[in-house]
């Protein structure tokens, strides 16, 4: 009895060989700075890519979903094109990580964003409770 | 003055810990009873501090006590009552005094049940638990300290990180760490069996129900964390393949393994070595995945970065895996198997089938997880591999299980003959058939969702078949219906127990199946009066309000939901702490055992006259929570105190 275990052991082990490898090689994705993806920019291939968001490059149209910003890692700046809104903690002179891929026309289309959470402490402040009790009267002013 | 009480507890609990552990361990050794009652002294000193540090650090919150640097990053003046007692284990140290407390809290436990009960397994299996504490508590004191003091005092705390303002935070963290914790009990009776040399049945019979406890939190956790991370994070799914979970789920699959490889070793004397190693491998990856979570070698969404406590963790890793190993090497005669496998077709061969796609979905995940590591290290490049790659190599992996799951309880052990297989299989099989048949024609299209369901029906007729089956050679002697049922249920509590968490995984199974296949989704931006429409519902923008909470402002927009007629109004908001860079979105949602429908409040125009919203209609999702319920009834039930033995 103990071959025909054997031989199914071994069938189990290439089929997840070959499921891991086939798994690795289709969803790979390739983490890059905006320097190296401007190196050498593959059409097609899956990039993760991060930096920092270029102040000034943020544009954002609610009513067509279009999102377009520049990544910049100091050196080589990427411009990035989304569909959708822009996440929470998402914002100009910010650290983000898109991930998507380079097209030909020269932009990285982005299917995901992910904004990076400062891990800094930040002692709350009075101004920005100022600018949201403005806000709250805005909405107030025009609710009621 | 508390800082300096609860520092001074924590060194105290780690002195006698360590005390504890080498006195039990001498005890063990020398065979004097007088040492390991000694140490039992020690472990109830070690549960009685640490509990009461832990009371310490939830007063510290509770009273806004900001000279303790950790109450000041982790709570402020606004934080609700709820929280600042969540708050305790909201971040890294305090995480590590609950876990500790636990583990501290089952080695009570220990001491109380088996004390008198397993005379030579219990000093050793002490001896490793209070080991064990010991290093948690060198973390306390070294690398986490919960207890340190911030000066100057300031006037208030950071806060919590809002995402963790949540009920599902009051339980989440508590079963998850009771589940990583109970795995440590099943590996200190191991530990113990490869000292003493007595690897045959005892240490398992003793372990098997802490082996199924810990599998029960563990499932709670992460079935909680996959609830919170639905109705909290705001991107529609439940699992992401994070780090975190995956840190989670990888003891979940080996612990898995082993509640069902025991049972061939209680019946057949085999796999001894396995088991044993599969009661190593699940205590280390409850390590591993502290170290992963907690060192920041993977980002994660929400990992607690912190740097000097990896180290300590790999360290601590790596011992217990060369002792575990260097004992296992010791014993290797006396672990060699007495029975053998006898026919490829058999109960065996199921359950040993079911173990290695268990380990391999384990490694799967574990590759996956550690393979930007992997990568950068092998080639230089680092490479991700997300979501697809975790659901393109599980979902054959975990369909073969569910397959698996209707031929393991009912398949003759030894050798089935076909006629075995004719009488248990025939009907589920015809049954799974025709449920794909059905599926085809009520127009389910996607092959693998056909194939789940399949799958699903076939295993749903195994277990109705089997209980029915009992039931009905109940009523022949005699019992009514519902007796019979339930004293079936009561007498065999661990064999209806398992099938019951079967049927509950089942039902998780076709929730994910369904959302994971029908769940559709758009976002829009609207003006007041104007509506998204999606798969028969209209949500109109009613406006948007702000109101003013105790720790942060919140912006509520009104949304009518309507498929012909009114549903309701649904509110998602985004909350603005001050603490916080940014807004955190809260989700609004109308569950239904159908779909869900789910809204997400994107962005705003600050005059109110605009937003931006994303609309899923997430299908059958319910029942991952319906089916969770079912799985948890099933593992108490299994838990419950055999009544054969009893009667």
């Amino acid at each position: 009895m103990k071959p025909k275990f054997l031989v199914g052991g071994v069938v189990i082990l290439i089929a997840l060989g070959y499921m891991i490898w086939a798994g690795v090689t289709q969803s790979a994705v390739y983490f890059v700075t905006p320097t190296e993806l401007t190196a050498a920019p593959v059409a097609g291939k899956a990039y993760r890519l991060g930096g920092l968001v270029a102040p000034g490059s943020l544009k954002w149209e609610p009513r067509t979903l279009d999102l377009s910003f520049t990544l910049s890692d100091g050196t080589a700046t990427v411009p990035v094109r989304h569909k959708g809104t822009p996440p929470d903690l998402f914002g100009e002179s910010r650290g983000a990580v898109v991930e998507g891929s380079w097209v030909a026309d020269g932009y990285f289309r982005a299917t995901l964003i992910m904004a990076k959470h400062s891990e800094e402490y930040k002692a709350p402040h009075d101004s920005s409770a100022a600018g949201y009790k403005e806000l709250i009267k805005t909405l107030r002013g025009d609710g009621r | 003055m508390t800082a300096e009480l609860g520092f001074g507890m924590t060194v105290v609990a780690l002195v006698l810990a360590v005390y504890g552990g080498a006195a039990a361990g001498i005890g063990a050794r020398t065979g004097r009873a007088t040492l390991v009652e000694s140490a039992q002294h020690a472990a109830l000193g070690v549960f009685v501090l640490i509990t009461a540090c832990f009371a310490l650090l939830t007063y510290a919150f509770l009273t806004f006590d900001f000279s303790v640097r950790y109450v000041a990053t982790n709570t402020n003046l606004g934080t609700p009552f709820y929280y600042r007692i969540t708050g305790v284990w909201g971040a890294l140290e305090g995480s590590i005094i609950l876990w500790s407390w636990m583990l501290a809290f089952y080695t009570v436990i220990v001491v109380l049940r088996h004390r008198a009960t397993a005379r030579e397994l219990y000093p050793w299996a002490l001896a490793t638990m209070l080991g064990i504490l010991a290093f948690f508590l060198l973390v306390m004191t070294v690398a986490a300290p919960p207890f340190q003091r911030q000066m100057p005092v300031p006037a208030d705390g950071r806060g919590l990180n809002p995402l963790l303002e949540d009920t599902g935070m009051i339980t989440h963290p508590v079963a998850l760490y009771l589940g990583f914790t109970g795995c440590t009990v099943p590996f200190a009776f191991a530990m113990a069996a490869l000292i003493t040399g007595r690897v045959g049945d005892a240490w398992l019979t003793l372990t098997r129900r802490w082996a199924i406890v810990a599998w029960y939190f563990l499932s709670l956790g992460l079935l909680i964390g996959g609830w919170w991370s639905y109705h909290v994070l705001g991107w529609g799914g439940y699992w992401a393949w994070d780090p975190v979970e995956n840190a989670a789920f990888m003891p979940w699959l080996t612990g898995t393994a082993f509640l069902h490889s025991v049972m061939i070793q209680e019946r057949r004397r085999m796999l001894k070595l396995w088991n044993i190693s599969l009661v190593i491998l699940t205590f280390s990856l409850t390590l591993f995945g502290t170290f992963l979570t907690r060192s920041g070698v993977i980002a994660s969404v929400h990992s607690f970065t912190q740097g000097a406590i990896g180290i300590l963790f790999l360290s601590f890793l790596a011992l217990v895996l060369l002792t575990a190993l260097g004992l296992v090497a010791w014993r290797w005669e006396a672990l060699r198997s007495q029975g053998d496998l006898d026919s490829v077709v058999s109960r065996e061969s199921a359950f040993l089938l079911n173990n290695v796609l268990l380990v391999a979905a384990a490694f799967t995940v574990f590759f996956g997880t550690v393979f930007p590591l992997l990568s950068e290290a092998v080639r230089g490049v680092k490479v991700s591999v997300g979501a697809p790659f975790f659901n393109q190599v599980n979902v054959p992996l975990f369909l073969s299980l569910i397959f698996l799951m209707g031929v393991g309880p009912l398949i003759a052990w030894r050798r089935a003959s076909l006629d075995n297989l004719a009488r248990n299989f025939l009907w589920p099989v015809v049954l799974g058939v025709v449920a794909a048949a059905a599926a085809f024609f009520l127009g389910v299209r996607s092959l693998l969702a056909a194939v789940a369901f399949a799958t699903a029906a076939f295993v749903l007729a195994t277990i109705v078949l089997d209980f029915g089956r009992a039931t009905r050679a109940r009523l022949r002697v005699g019992e009514s219906l519902l007796p019979a049922m339930g004293g079936l249920v009561r007498r065999h509590n661990r064999r209806y127990g398992g099938l019951v968490v079967h049927l509950g995984i089942l039902i998780i199974a076709l929730g994910v199946t369904g959302s994971q296949a029908w769940s559709v989704q758009t976002e829009m931006t609207l003006r007041p009066g104007e509506a998204a429409e999606l798969a028969g519902y209209r949500v109109r923008f009613d406006g948007l309000t702000a109101v003013e909470e105790s720790n942060h402002f919140k912006v509520i927009g009104a949304f009518t939901v309507s498929n012909g007629r009114t549903l309701g109004v649904l509110r998602p908001a985004k909350k603005f702490y001050p603490q916080e860079q940014s807004p955190i979105a809260y989700v609004d949602y109308r569950l239904g055992l159908k779909e869900d429908i789910y809204l997400v409040l994107g962005d705003f125009a600050r005059d109110g006259q605009q937003a931006t919203v994303k609309l899923q209609v997430n299908r059958l999702v319910s029942w991952i929570w319906i089916g969770g319920a079912v799985l948890t009834l099933g593992a108490l039930l299994a838990i419950l105190p055999d009544r054969r033995a009893a009667a």
